[in-house]
Parts: structure tokens; sequence; C-alpha cells
């Protein structure tokens, strides 16, 4: 089944002419048709153009012409980032009718890259949550488990990728919304450095915390992709203007030498069995040269109580342009503009961006802003600096990605407070900026674990190369 | 009675003319664009749009800054002020208040009273909102975003004005110093410059301040100094009577004269602001600063010095022609006509001093009575010069070059075609002008007599019947040499 193949595998057959992307295309289009109605991974499957641009591929090719670096690879995009022409929702009722008039700055770089947008994927409602399961379509499913979620935000993006819905997709990481569905549905999920990736056309959630990354089958894949969407953008002034490396091809590198850090925060409180397998992972990576230390960072156990001040203060003005007036959903029974705005905003957002809104809108208000916000960006400042002190001793960190399974669909829907804690490992890396990567480790009971790499500022590199040194040399459980 | 002292604080807005919005790169020009033409998804505020800040607008905050002797910061940001309204599409307002690009700074100004020095307590930017159109029966409204993400200046003085007056020409210096520098038309009809005051009264010794009231919707120089003079009025008589002020904003009507109280403070939003997270904190670097300060043109100040020192002029005619960027323009271009003509490398005294005359009196009484801004004069400061060159000359005397002028200022003409094409050239031919004299002696022996007998008035009124007789184009000076001495 050609749905199966990886982005690297897709790329060489493409340009070998091997297989066509119409073939491809045809064949995740038809893995779509067979598992959406169990998955829910998709909010628009655009099966028409995605045909049509794999078959001026094609005829590109079959011309000789040139092509992009992705030529005729289907992808699929989280439905929070823009496509010009395409239904864009955010997975939310407020957006349900919000076509954008124009492409995000990721979008443009993959149709540059002659890439195959087959849709847009489901999610947590404007990102917000941990299992795609707050989002206005309906939950998305684990492909491995139905019965449990596929994580979340980026729930449906990963669930696709596993369930070979698409080659690869891309996801949107606030406090781990790409990596710990990639950890629940067994993929590689890389949330790049803050400002390594642009922001323009992204819908904000947490400005200072959101960024764009890849959800892939393997950790190369993940390079490719980065390689593809990363770089300075003039319309995103948060973007870096920093060289970007060849990510595929530095992976393989030796990691003799190399100094893992195994925070012990990050080794308490969790899933006995998702430890375990960590430690086992940091064996094998220890058995091919890395010198493992155990480090300390301190501060960390602020980092998701900062989270949960600066996010949703964010989030309170972010979200305040949805007001009924201009686009998107807009109550008609509004009697004047006040009415409008209430009217609108109560039944076009769901619980979880009202909750968010409200914390945030709170937090921010005279009388409150010292107490919360101010003092949040200082412990903020505290959490960076802890990494960066442990970044002189340690190339790079490894943790589990989450401390629990993934569980039950429905299991945390009831109580927020637990659902926020399934990112307690994730969110601290967004609160610093830094890059992490969660490739799949040993799975326990048959349900996937996801090991976390984090890196210092801008060391993408470093990530990938153990990861990929790792999924190399994984022993088969 | 106790007397009661005015304290006044202003802030003005200032729309910087930059060629694109603050925080996109559309026009930022919308005067004849239809209605939202000028707009594209970032200051429409649509989803996953980010601000990218105009360069050119922050340094021309600190270009101000510098001109009113303020200190750039040497970090800035810019933050969120939170609000709904339609016309707000992000509904949120990019500013910079909080921590704003130039602190400090202070203005000298004169008015009748004498001279006061203003301090600036800062100077931030932000973008403007867009324009609501309201339904004449009420019943909707319109939204258009051209004007929004147009980049704005707040200047926010500290509450150093203590009459109307000095409010009003503190505006009227501020208008002169953006339009000199060139980043805004300062226009206060057009909107481009706004003014929004806080007047409160104290008894005269006390320290404290009284009950601030916000004046808005002075549309003006002059409605500045009515709003501010009327609510002296108001306040005064309130307190006068043991009445109370209310912390309040109210608005200036023009046709009635009067402030109307508009809403209290118990309604006063809380705007949530935060630092702007899109856009990182700016650190002016100290080779833009520098530059800009290498780059700052001659403020009016400076220039209303140098034309008294180097021309001579009064400090009045001075302080009037450099009050205007346009009008010191023109006259500078007519002094350098002027040297160029004679190949100098100075104006003498004398030449200065007619040409502002020129300038003021008979150009700019035109203009003004005609609504023409000095920048589409019909008459250009070379033409100026060229007329006031004949009159050096001796081609026309004085009272032909008015006549000249009107012509110039209606067609645009050169001086010396218009003289050619009249002849109108002077007379300076004594013989011809000794035959003129004489017919006129012939003809008035009455007056011969009366100068003979000592009556000195007898003389001006010969003079005046040959400038008659020769249609005012005789040399005046010419005459008089004849006429003595066939008198004598």
């Amino acid at each position: 089944m050609l749905s199966k193949l990886t982005l690297e595998e897709a790329i060489i057959k493409l340009d070998s002419k091997e297989i066509s992307s119409e073939d491809l295309t045809r064949s995740v289009l038809s893995s779509i048709e067979n598992k959406e109605k169990d998955l829910n991974a998709y909010i628009t499957v655009d099966a028409e153009n995605a045909l049509n641009k794999a078959k001026l591929i094609d005829t590109k090719r079959a011309k000789g012409e040139k092509v992009g670096k992705l030529a005729g690879v289907p992808v699929a995009i989280k439905d929070i980032i823009s496509t010009k022409d395409l239904l864009t929702t955010a997975g939310s009722k407020i957006l349900s009718n919000y076509i954008p008039p124009f492409d995000a700055t990721v979008t443009k770089k993959l149709k540059e890259a002659d890439t195959v947008i087959v849709g847009k994927t489901n999610m947590d409602e404007f990102a917000m949550g941990s299992s795609t399961e707050t989002s206005y379509y309906g939950p998305t499913k684990n492909p491995r488990d139905l019965t449990r979620v596929p994580g979340g935000s980026s729930g449906g993006s990963a669930a696709a990728v596993a369930a070979d819905e698409t080659i690869f997709a891309l996801g949107t990481d606030t406090g781990g919304s790409i990596r710990q569905p990639a950890s629940f549905c067994g993929v590689v999920g890389l949330k790049p450095t803050y400002g390594r990736v642009s922001r323009r056309g992204v819908f904000a959630m947490g400005s200072s915390l959101d960024q764009v990354g890849p959800i892939t089958k393997t950790v190369k894949d993940a390079a490719i992709a980065l390689e593809v969407i990363a770089g300075k953008d003039k319309l995103d002034s948060t973007s870096v203007d920093m060289e970007v490396p060849e990510y595929s091809k530095n992976l393989g590198k030796s990691i003799k030498g190399m100094r893992i850090g195994l925070p012990q925060e990050y080794f308490e409180g969790l899933d006995s069995r998702i430890a375990e397998n960590i430690h086992k992972a940091v064996e094998r990576l220890a058995s091919e040269g890395a010198q493992v230390v155990d480090v300390s960072l301190p501060y960390t156990k602020y980092a998701l109580a900062v989270y949960y001040i600066i996010m949703p203060s964010e989030v309170s003005a972010n979200l305040a342009k949805y007001d009924g007036i201009k686009y998107g959903y807009s109550a008609k029974d509004a009697e004047n503009l006040m009415e409008t705005y209430l009217k609108s905003r109560a039944k076009g957002f769901g619980p979880e961006p009202k909750r968010r809104i409200m914390i945030g809108a709170y937090a921010l208000s005279s009388g409150y802003y010292e107490a919360y916000y101010l003092k949040a960006q200082k412990v903020r400042a505290l959490v960076k600096q802890d990494y960066e002190e442990v970044f002189k001793k340690v190339d790079v960190l490894v943790t589990p990605t989450s401390p629990v399974l993934p569980f039950k669909i429905g299991e945390k829907m009831t109580d927020p407070l637990q659902m926020y804690l399934a990112d307690v490992y994730t969110v601290p890396v967004n609160i610093a900026g830094i890059p992490a990567i969660s490739v799949p480790a040993n799975e326990v009971m048959d349900l996937p674990v996801g090991m976390q790499i984090i890196g210092p500022q801008w060391e993408e590199e470093k990530i990938l190369n153990m990861a990929y040194v790792y999924e190399q040399n994984k022993e088969v459980s | 009675m106790i007397k009661f002292e005015t304290v006044i604080g202003m802030e003005f807005h200032i729309q910087l003319n930059t060629k694109s919005k603050m925080f996109c790169r559309c026009d930022n020009y919308s005067a004849e664009a239809k209605p939202n033409t000028n707009t594209c998804p970032t200051c429409m505020g649509f989803p996953g749009t980010l601000p990218v800040a105009n360069e050119k607008a922050i340094e021309w905050t600190m270009l101000l800054g510098l001109a009113l002797n303020g200190k750039v910061a040497d970090s800035f940001n810019f933050e969120r002020k939170n609000y709904f309204y339609p016309d707000l599409p992000k509904a949120y307002q990019i500013t910079s208040s909080t921590n704003p690009p130039v602190v400090g700074g202070y203005l000298d100004i004169v008015t009748s009273k004498g001279e006061s020095k203003i301090r600036i307590n800062h100077i931030h930017l932000e973008e403007d909102a867009g324009k609501l159109v309201h339904a004449s029966n009420g019943n909707y409204s319109l939204v258009d975003l051209n004007r929004a993400s147009t980049p704005l200046m707040e200047l926010v003085t500290e509450a150093d004005f203590r009459t109307p007056e000095e409010a009003r020409v503190f505006a009227e210096n501020l208008r002169s110093i953006v339009r000199y520098l060139g980043i805004s038309s300062g226009n206060m009809e057009e909107g481009n410059l706004r003014a929004d005051a806080n007047i409160s009264l104290r008894p005269v010794g006390q320290k404290e301040f009284g009950k601030k009231v916000e004046i808005k919707n002075m549309n003006s120089f002059k409605s500045i100094e009515r709003a501010l003079e009327y609510e002296v009025k108001r306040q005064t008589e309130t307190l006068s009577e043991g009445g109370t002020l209310f912390q309040e904003t109210r608005g200036w009507d023009e046709n009635k004269g009067k402030t109307m109280s508009q809403r209290s403070k118990e309604e006063a939003h809380d705007y949530r602001y935060f630092p702007e997270p899109d856009l990182p904190p700016f650190k002016p670097k100290k080779e833009v600063i520098d530059r800009l300060k290498a780059e700052m043109p001659e403020l009016p100040s400076e220039k209303r010095e140098r034309f008294e020192g180097e021309y001579g002029l009064t400090a009045y005619d001075a302080m009037v022609l450099t009050s205007d960027v346009e009008l010191a323009r023109f006259f500078e271009q007519g002094v350098e006509e002027i040297m160029k003509k004679e190949s100098k490398d100075f104006i003498p005294k004398e030449s200065a001093k007619k040409l502002a005359n020129w300038t003021l009196t008979e150009l700019l009484g035109r203009l003004n009575a005609k609504g023409i801004s000095v920048k589409n004069s019909p008459i250009k400061s070379r033409q100026l010069a060229d007329l006031i060159a004949l009159i050096d000359e001796g081609t026309i005397s004085g009272k032909i070059a008015k006549t000249v002028f009107d012509e110039m200022f209606e067609t645009g003409k050169n001086p010396e075609e218009i003289i050619k094409d009249k002849g109108l050239v002077q007379i300076t031919d004594t013989k011809a002008l000794e035959e003129t004299v004489d017919a006129v002696l012939d003809n008035n022996p009455k007056s011969v007599e009366d100068f003979k007998a000592g009556k000195a008035q007898a003389f001006g009124f010969l003079i005046g019947q040959v400038m008659k007789e020769t249609k005012g184009q005789a040399n005046p000076k010419i005459v008089n040499e004849i006429l003595r001495k066939k008198l004598s």
C-alpha cells in the first residue's frame, strides 16, 4: 500500500518515477475513505484539488519540468493553519464558515515544495486541549485503540499520520500539542525553537508559545519537513533570521561522548511503566556511546502554573477578534451590537476557550496584572534560565513525553486540571522557547510511549540526530 | 472670593504621513480611496495575521522626541490595549504607552503672558482604528477600515499649562514642528492632529490638583482655546457657587460654544494592557539616533533666531515667516534668488526686509483670503524676487509693482512679461520727464506760488501731478530732482 510510505521513501519513488503522485494520492485518499468513519482525523478532505495537483505534478515530472522539493507528496495540515480558499475552522463553531483569503507562510512553503494538500485535520478547539475531544467536529480516535484519545491538540494530524491517511502532517504546539499526540499515536512529532518557523497565518492561541512543526512517520521525515517549513519570515517579527541547516543530511552522526541529561523532576509521579521504558531507551543511547547524567531543573515545577497564566492571557486577547462582526459565526437573533458580541461568542465558543478567555481576562485585569501576568513572566525567565544552565552541562535532555498512556475518550473531559496535567512534561519546553522532539519508544500494553528529547535553542540538529540514532538502534520489543 | 488657578495637561494624537500603515504595508493615504479598499488581512484583523512594525514611523517618533529635547528610550515595547468595538478589527489596539519610545522633553512657548516651558511626559506610537459610518435612520452602521492601523503618535504633556492660550499656542507650535520635520501634515481640521485636554481648577496656592475633566472634540486651534476658556468659566462658576465638579469626559460643541458631559469616570474601561507578544521589544540603535540628530532639520525656533540675526527681520516678521515650514521655505528660496541675481553670498538687510514685507503683507494676505496654501501659491519665490529686483533697478516704481503683483497673482505670469505687455516700464528719461514737469508747473501756478511762499505740501502735490500725468510710471526720484531744480 503506497499510503504506508514514509516521506523519505515517497520522495525517492516519485523522483525516480517508480510511482506517480496520482497513485500515491489515491492510496492516501482511499485510506481516508476506509478509516475516517472510525477515526475522524480530518475536518476537511480536499480530494478533488489534491488529485488535480497530483496529476499536475505527474505531468510536470513527465515533461522533465522543474518541480518542488516534496513534489507530489500528500500532506495534511492542522485546521488552525490558513489555507487560501479552503475552509479553516480551528475546530470551532465560531469559524465553522471561515475561508481564509490567504495562505499561512508554512502553507505557502508546502505549496512551493509542490506537496499535495489532502485536507485539514481535526484538533481541539483553538488548539486548547490534550485529547482532540474539544473539537466542534467531534473527537478524533486513536488509530491504535479506538476507545482512546489520540492526544491533542494536533490529534487529527497525529492520527492521520499513524493511520496512513497522509504521508506527513503539520501540527502546532503551544504546550505539547505536537509531541503529546505524536507520543499517543506512536509517531514522531517535532516542536522547533520558537522563532524557527513562521507563525504568519497560524491562528494565534498563545502567541509567545505557539510554534508549527511536523508530525511524521520517522525522524528523517521530520528533518525533511522542517527543512521545508523553517526560516525567517518578514511577515512574522518573532521569526528569527538564522540559517536553516540541512537537517536531513546531518542525521546518523555518532553520539559517542554526547551527554544526555535526565532531569529528575520529569520522572516523578508518572506511570512507572512509562518511566521504565524511557530508562530502557536511554540505555540504548548509552550503549551507542552517550554519557548519561542526572540533572535537575528546579523551576520546572512552576512551568505549568506559569503556562496557565501566560497562555490564557494571550488567548483572551487573541480570541477577542472572533466577535461575529467580520467573519465566522454571527448570532442571527441579536438586537444590537452588544448582543451580537455576547450571543456570537456565547454560542460560537465551546467551554474550553471560554474557560481560558475568562482566566486570561482575569489575570490581566487591573489590580491583578502584577500578581499574575507580571509574576508569571518573571518565573518564565527563571524556567528559561534553568534550561540555559543545564545545557552548559549536557547536550540534550531526555524525558517521557507524557506522564500517562493514551487515556480513554471522556476520561478526563470532566476534570480540566487532570487534562492540563497531561502536558506537564511538554509545557516547560514552550515556556523556554526551546526545541523538542517526541520519538516512539517501546510500548506499554500495546500502547505507544513517546520519548521526549529536548535541546538548546536553535539546536534542532542535535535532537534530531539523537532521535534518529535511537530510532535506528531501537530494540524490537 | 477664592481665586482659582487653572491647570491643564494636553494629549495630542499626530497622524504620521508614512508611505504605509503602522503594522502592514497598505497605503497610508486613503483620502480619495473607496471604503475598505486600502486594506489587507492584517489591518482587517484576519486570523493568523501578525503585525510588522513600520520602522519609519518608529524613527519619526524618535525624531519628534529629539526635536522636543526628549530622551529616546534604550528599549521600548508595544502592548495590547483590549476593548471591543467594530472599528477595531483585532479587538485590541497596539500601542506603546507603558514603555514608550520617547520619555521627557519640553517646548518653550511664547504667549501674551510671556515665555513658558511646557514639559512633555512621553511620546508613544500606536495604530489608529477604522471608522464607523452610521446610517441616517439609525438602523445600521458601516465599518470602513481604510484608516485602521494608520500610525499615530501620542504626545502627552505634563500639566504645565496655566491658560487656555498656552494650550493653543503649544498646539500651533507642535503643528509647526511636525511640519518642519515632514512627518505629519498636522492639520487639525482634517484630523491629522487631534487634541484632548485635561483641565482642573485649584485655589491659588494649593498643591493638590482639583477634579480633572477631560475635554474632547476640539477640532481647531481656536476651539482648543475657546473650549478651555469655556471650561475655566464653567468650573469657576460651579466652584464659586459652592457646587461640586465631577471627574468626567466632556465634548466641545463648536456651534453651541459649550462643553457637554459625555461619560463619567464610573464607566471607565479596564483595557487589560499587556506586552504585545508578536513584536519583540525594540532597542533603538545609537547609530540611528545619531543619524536622526545629524539629519535634524532647522526647527522653527532656530530658524526664527536666524531670520532675526542673519536677515535683520523684526521678531514679529521672523515669527510669522517661520511659523509655517512652507512659508519659511518660500521666503528662503526668495532670499537665494536675490543673492543669485546680485551675485552675492549674503543678502542685504534692506532686500531681505523688502522680501519679507512683500511676502507677509501682499502675498500671505491674498493667499489667506483665497484659502490657498503657500505651497500652491500662484506667485513663486523666484517671481517675487524678480519683482523686487525690478523695483530695485528702478524699472518700475513701488506703486506700479503692486499692480504688477496683482496681475502676477491672477495669472501666474512673470513680472517682466506683465510690465512689457502693459507698457509699465518706469520713465527714467530725464529729458522726457523735464517736459512733463514743465507742463505741470505751467498748469499749476498757484501751487508754485504756495511752494515759494514756504508751503512744503505744495511740493508733494506737484510730484503727484507728474506721477498722474505719467500714469505712475515716472521714476519718483528723478522727478523729485528735476522739480527741486526748477523751483529753486
